[in-house]
């Protein structure tokens, strides 16, 4: 379980989160809505250490964050990043493998190879995708590589931060099934930062808002059409009036 | 009138305060480099492949660089010791020139826009591209996976590159001299090999490491501070190949108080 006190953070004079409290449960898939620049993936790298927040505490099964041995608490988590954040110095399956080739889920090389590309397979990618580079896939498989990665040390909480952007519609569509299949068969929890209402109809258990630097809305998906709330109903039906201030 | 005077002494106390904490930072972080040498885990992998870059793959640049300043040092120092009858001075000059100063410096500034800015930029990159955030989240902690291969490659090839770069320097003003200058080979090579002493050689050492540690630690500190963006990118590796060519010409002359001051 998730849980964010109170927190907040601003860079600079920009207050990004201002009281952010939610719950993330065991085996929940929660999807984090909201526009662009209100601090969605400040809330998921808050709780990986990758920034910290400026008030309040976050909890990963009832244990502070900050309190934690790092290597083995990291080593629960596993991430898709918005752009991939593939190394681009090492082929596919040297990426997969990453966290199978050192530290304390160090295997031999074969055997990393192996998980890897059975990992590959899994996103729907052929083994020989494996020796090739990064830089040498489209977005689409890019997102793919990124995804077994993420799922390669069999991690019990995946974040997903923007998973498809940049993608065609199409492919937007493989990559929410991949998700939503993968959290279901591997049983974790799971929380992915979105504005793409087509990810939070095949993701999301429970969808939470972020506006103004707090929780606006938490709820079942379900019941996100019949929230009664404006921001919410502005947000999911993508108008420009209502009260989220837009530029034009 | 007072105004103004306060608005420069103010804009002064920014500069300096300023400059003195991106040096308590620079500082920290380099004792934060060197806290890692002997920890575990150890990248031998990053570690072979930063030897590369920044040893091996520099000595053409090196070695080109050296021997056309050693070969235009024998004609500078022959045109000039003729003015006061001194012409046969050109070994033992062309020695300690590119021993204590010309070798390390030449070294030095050639790895700062070699390997200076190519670090910065793949780093700053790595950044940008939030490689480094994935990093850490695959429980590998970047200053031990990306900083100290590189920090104790450019530690190990500095000295290395230095030896290089003092031997083919002189063997270019060894070519210049004996082919054109009207030089006996022999007697030029015991001039230079008598002239020489071991302070000399050890100060062209020290100079190689402090070098390479400047060079390479440049690099990783502003690559991984380095802002968004390409202008980030950018930012960082001229940023970081201007640092590193100041540190090291300061290094020099620091370096060269403490061996030949007294």
């Amino acid at each position: 379980m998730i849980t964010y006190e109170n927190i907040h953070k601003s860079f600079g004079s920009n207050h990004v989160l201002r009281g952010v409290n939610l719950t993330v449960e065991p085996g929940e898939s929660m999807v984090i809505i909201g526009g662009s620049g209100t601090g969605k993936s400040v809330l998921i790298k808050t709780v990986l250490g990758l920034i910290q927040p400026d008030k309040g505490r976050i909890l990963v099964d009832g244990q502070d964050v900050t309190k934690v041995k790092r290597d083995a608490f990291l080593s629960r988590f596993g991430m898709l990043f918005q752009g991939g954040a593939l190394f681009d110095s090492m082929p596919v399956w040297q990426n997969v493998a990453f966290r199978l080739q050192r530290g304390a889920l160090k295997r031999p090389a074969a055997e990393a190879r192996e998980i890897a590309i059975e990992k590959l397979r899994r996103v729907g990618l052929a083994p020989e995708v494996a020796d090739r580079f990064p830089a040498e896939l489209s977005g689409g498989m890019q997102k793919r590589v990124s995804l077994a990665r993420a799922i390669a040390a069999e991690p019990e909480i995946i974040f997903f931060d923007e998973p498809t952007t940049g993608l065609d519609p199409i492919m937007s569509g493989v990559i929410n099934e991949l998700i939503r299949e993968i959290v279901v068969e591997m049983g974790v929890t799971a929380m992915t930062i979105t504005h793409d209402m087509t990810s939070v109809d095949t993701i999301a258990d429970k969808v939470a808002m972020l506006h103004r630097g707090t929780i606006q809305w938490c709820g079942p998906r379900a019941q996100m059409a019949q929230s009664g709330d404006p921001h919410v109903d502005q947000f999911v039906n993508g108008r420009a009036e209502g009260p989220i201030e837009t530029l034009r | 009138m007072s105004a103004s005077i306060i608005l420069i002494v103010r804009a002064l106390g920014r500069l300096c305060i300023d400059a003195i904490s991106a040096l308590g930072r620079l500082v920290l972080f380099a004792l934060a480099t060197l806290s890692q040498v002997f920890r575990p885990p150890f990248y031998l992998r990053e570690f072979s492949i930063a030897l590369l870059n920044v040893g091996y793959l520099s000595l053409p640049v090196v070695g080109l660089t050296a021997l056309f300043t050693g070969a235009a040092l024998a004609l500078q120092i022959y045109s000039g010791g003729s003015r006061f009858n001194a012409p046969e001075v050109v070994p033992q000059i062309v020695a300690i020139g590119m021993v204590r100063e010309l070798g390390p410096v030449l070294v030095g500034l050639m790895i700062a826009a070699r390997v200076t800015s190519s670090i910065a930029a793949e780093m700053a990159t790595m950044k940008v591209t939030e490689q480094i955030d994935a990093l850490v989240t695959l429980s590998t902690a970047p200053m031990k996976y990306l900083v100290m291969p590189r920090v104790l490659a450019g530690l190990m090839a500095g000295p290395v590159l230095v030896a290089v770069a003092d031997s083919i320097g002189i063997f270019g003003g060894f070519i210049v001299a004996t082919q054109t200058l009207g030089f006996n080979p022999a007697t030029y090579v015991l001039n230079t090999v008598n002239f020489l002493t071991s302070a000399d050689i050890l100060s062209s050492m020290a100079k190689g490491i402090a070098f390479g540690f400047i060079a390479t630690l440049m690099g990783c500190y502003y690559g991984l501070n380095s802002g968004r963006g390409a202008q980030g990118v950018g930012t960082a590796t001229k940023a970081s190949v201007q640092a590193a060519a100041v540190l090291i010409l300061a290094a020099n002359f620091a370096l060269t108080a403490v061996f030949f001051s007294a």
